[in-house]
């Protein structure tokens, strides 16, 4: 265990109690089968993000903000990395961190959500003054953005009433509001060089997203808005982010795993019993969008 | 009311034959094809329908359908009239057929979809805005919350003469109340959190302990309330503490019954008139329903976005009865399914859980991430065939649950 301050748990009755810093009640892990059960605590390791994973520790997913930047069942992404990892028998560790705590920075994997106009200025002013994921990006961590998260991590996006807000520019896009919003199903071909099969999701948002040198677009559009170029989200390095909004892995496993491979090297394939809803899922949407 | 202006009297004329035309068609219950066919002839029939009437507009993500009973089966006490929208027709046309279909009732009880209430505010002039909760729902479908708040506030700026009773326990709720001139604070509760982390006035962080919220920053803090559920007991204005004793089931049921005996005091119906009136509500537009299957019983709770979900776990039978999960993602339900991963499922955990509706492989996977055994199932009466005789729990979403209603023949 680290020390980081954590996210209170929700509770066996599904209640959620608030994260009050101080607050006498014993922490546990956000996600009651994240027991850690032979985790032993570590020094942190310098430059781990660059040198790869230290197989003796389990893998830190840490889920920034979801205070602010959860309004879409956002927690999806946490839960599909952590049964696609454990299903490899990789240990993991979510952590979740609130807007009123530090970023920590011995993360493998952060995760951001989507949210409002405000939250999302919030989780952009409180990310600057923090300063923790710049580090992390720069130590080589893996950042997964998705939507009013994606465009955060821009130099610029949209406000309230459209004005510019300055992001995190830590990914080489601008963003701004659009003419209409983008609503239902997105498909789209990921860059090859990514190997990672057709994406399938959901978007919502009134983004428009310009990209710079330094970032690659991360797919081409077949179906829906996304940057509202043709393209949709953006990589470079190991920071990705995409439109499809929430839970986006979870119809993408493939995209799950280049994000694990990333962090923690090769994985071994998944039982077809373990992958077997997933893609009967994926298929299913596939095909409802290809009539 | 009697003095409708032609136009509007030939509106509702009509309005009226589509309804019973519908109803007949057994297309639905015509509670909205009536007043579009009314606003269709007259667009301003609404405020010449509501003129003159003592007007109560019911609000929130969940409880809306059945706070709007429950505040009708108060004020039903008064021994007079209550024209209301009871089977969950919410937008301007449900509104328009609850009217025109009782033209002497001389009070109204109005469900307001969240998106409307400014609009319906212009329109009706209430003399009551009940204003439960605020949370995440199906936002391809509906606004996001932060702006409804916004709306809601600038909505009550501008209708001085209308009386707020709302949730003072949920910080949105609360602070979009906070431009009303006059408000009564209700301490209905919230369980749902996931929302109101930070403060709507500021940003910051709220803090939460035994006596409610308050912003640390700006000072924002939870009202101090009037009204109090404490458990199964209401505390009113006057400090009196009464039993509830409802029959509908579920801690959600508490709170909003609760709100309807602080508006029902309003109009001036006491605790004591109006309690054993909400004591009789069984069922609320086929919600908590008990029907008898092939030898089981099920028992039939709506959920639609994430706090929904969560109150319909707390209403489960603790037994470890088996329950059926139940979704659709239709226009009404939100085309977008990401909100069952907001759903704390692990609850399910010991139940036998079967699953269906047209999104049931999206359900499946979540389950299997939360770890919850499940069988899949094409319809309620294959459900019915795999669970041994007893009682079954069913949850649907919204249009999954009125397929649910056909199946079982609209017998509830």
């Amino acid at each position: 265990m680290t020390s980081q301050p954590r996210h209170a748990a929700p509770s066996p009755t599904g209640s959620y109690r608030p994260p009050l810093l101080g607050s006498p009640e014993p922490m546990t892990t956000p996600i009651q089968r994240a027991e850690p059960e032979q985790r032993a605590a570590e020094p942190e390791v310098s430059g781990r993000h660059a040198a790869g994973r230290s197989k003796s520790r389990s893998l830190a997913l840490v889920w920034i903000y979801p205070d602010l930047l959860s309004t879409y069942g956002d927690r999806g992404n946490l839960l599909m990395l952590q049964r696609r990892a454990r299903l490899r028998g990789i240990d993991v560790e979510p952590v979740e961190v609130n807007s009123d705590q530090p970023v920590p920075r011995h993360g493998d994997i952060y995760l951001l959500g989507g949210g409002e106009d405000l939250p999302q200025i919030l989780a952009a002013r409180r990310l600057r003054a923090d300063g923790g994921l710049h580090a992390v990006a720069e130590a080589g961590a893996v950042i997964f953005a998705v939507c009013a998260g994606y465009q955060l991590m821009g130099a610029v996006f949209g406000g309230v009433q459209g004005e510019p807000v300055d992001g995190l520019g830590i990914l080489d896009i601008r963003s701004g509001r659009g003419e209409r919003r983008g609503v239902g199903e997105v498909v789209a071909d990921v860059d090859p060089e990514l190997g990672v099969e057709r994406l399938t999701g959901f978007e919502n948002h009134q983004g428009v997203t310009v990209l710079g040198p330094a970032a690659r677009p991360l797919a081409r559009v077949v179906l829906g808005v996304g940057n509202g170029d043709g393209t949709e989200g953006a990589y470079a390095g190991h920071v990705l982010g995409t439109y499809l909004h929430g839970p986006a892995l979870v119809r993408n496993p493939a995209l799950a795993d280049l994000l694990l491979t990333w962090a923690a090297g090769p994985l071994r394939p998944l039982a077809d019993e373990d992958e077997s809803l997933t893609r009967q899922l994926r298929a299913e949407r596939l095909a409802a969008v290809a009539g | 009311m009697s003095k409708l202006p032609i136009r509007a009297r030939v509106a509702t004329t009509l309005g009226e034959a589509a309804g019973r035309m519908s109803r007949l068609a057994g297309r639905g219950d015509g509670s909205v094809i009536g007043g579009v066919v009314g606003l269709r002839v007259a667009p301003d029939l609404l405020r010449q329908l509501a003129a003159g009437r003592q007007i109560v507009l019911v609000t929130g993500t969940n409880g809306k359908t059945t706070t709007t009973r429950l505040v009708a089966a108060a004020l039903s006490a008064l021994g007079q009239e209550v024209a209301s929208n009871a089977f969950g027709a919410n937008m301007e046309s449900g509104l328009v057929s609850a009217l025109s279909g009782a033209p002497q009732a001389p009070y109204a009880v109005l469900e307001v979809d969240e998106r409307y209430l400014p609009s319906m505010i212009k329109a009706t002039s209430p003399r009551v805005v009940v204003l439960l909760n605020l949370s995440r729902d199906q936002m391809d479908r509906a606004a996001e919350i932060w702006l409804v708040a916004r709306r809601w506030r600038e909505a009550l700026e501008g209708a001085p003469d209308c009386l707020v009773v709302a949730n003072a326990d949920d910080p949105l709720v609360a602070w979009a109340a906070g431009s009303a001139r006059r408000a009564i604070w209700v301490a209905a509760g919230q369980r749902w959190h996931e929302d109101s982390w930070c403060c709507p006035e500021c940003g910051s962080h709220l803090r939460r302990d035994e006596l409610g919220w308050r912003c640390g920053e700006c000072g924002l803090s939870r009202p101090s309330a009037r009204w109090v559920l404490d458990s199964d007991t209401v505390i009113d204005s006057t400090g009196g503490v009464r039993e509830l004793g409802l029959t509908l089931p579920g801690r959600a049921n508490r709170s909003n019954a609760v709100m309807a005996l602080a508006v029902a005091s309003i109009f001036g119906a006491d605790v004591d008139q109006a309690l054993p009136r909400l004591r009789s509500v069984t069922s609320v537009a086929g919600r908590y329903t008990t029907v008898q299957r092939r030898g089981r019983t099920l028992r039939l709770l709506l959920a639609k976005n994430p706090a929904g979900w969560l109150e319909a776990f707390d209403v489960l039978e603790p037994d470890g009865r088996p329950v059926l999960l139940a979704v659709n993602a239709q226009v009404p339900d939100g085309k977008d399914t990401s909100w069952l991963w907001d759903v704390d499922y692990r609850v399910l955990r010991g139940r036998p859980v079967l699953v269906t509706g047209e999104r049931r492989l999206d359900l499946a996977v979540r389950l299997e991430a939360d770890e919850v055994p499940f069988e899949q199932v094409s319809n309620v009466d294959e459900a019915v065939d795999r669970v041994p005789p007893g009682g079954l729990d069913v949850i649907a979403n919204y249009t999954a649950f009125q397929q649910i209603r056909t199946t079982l023949g609209r017998t509830v």
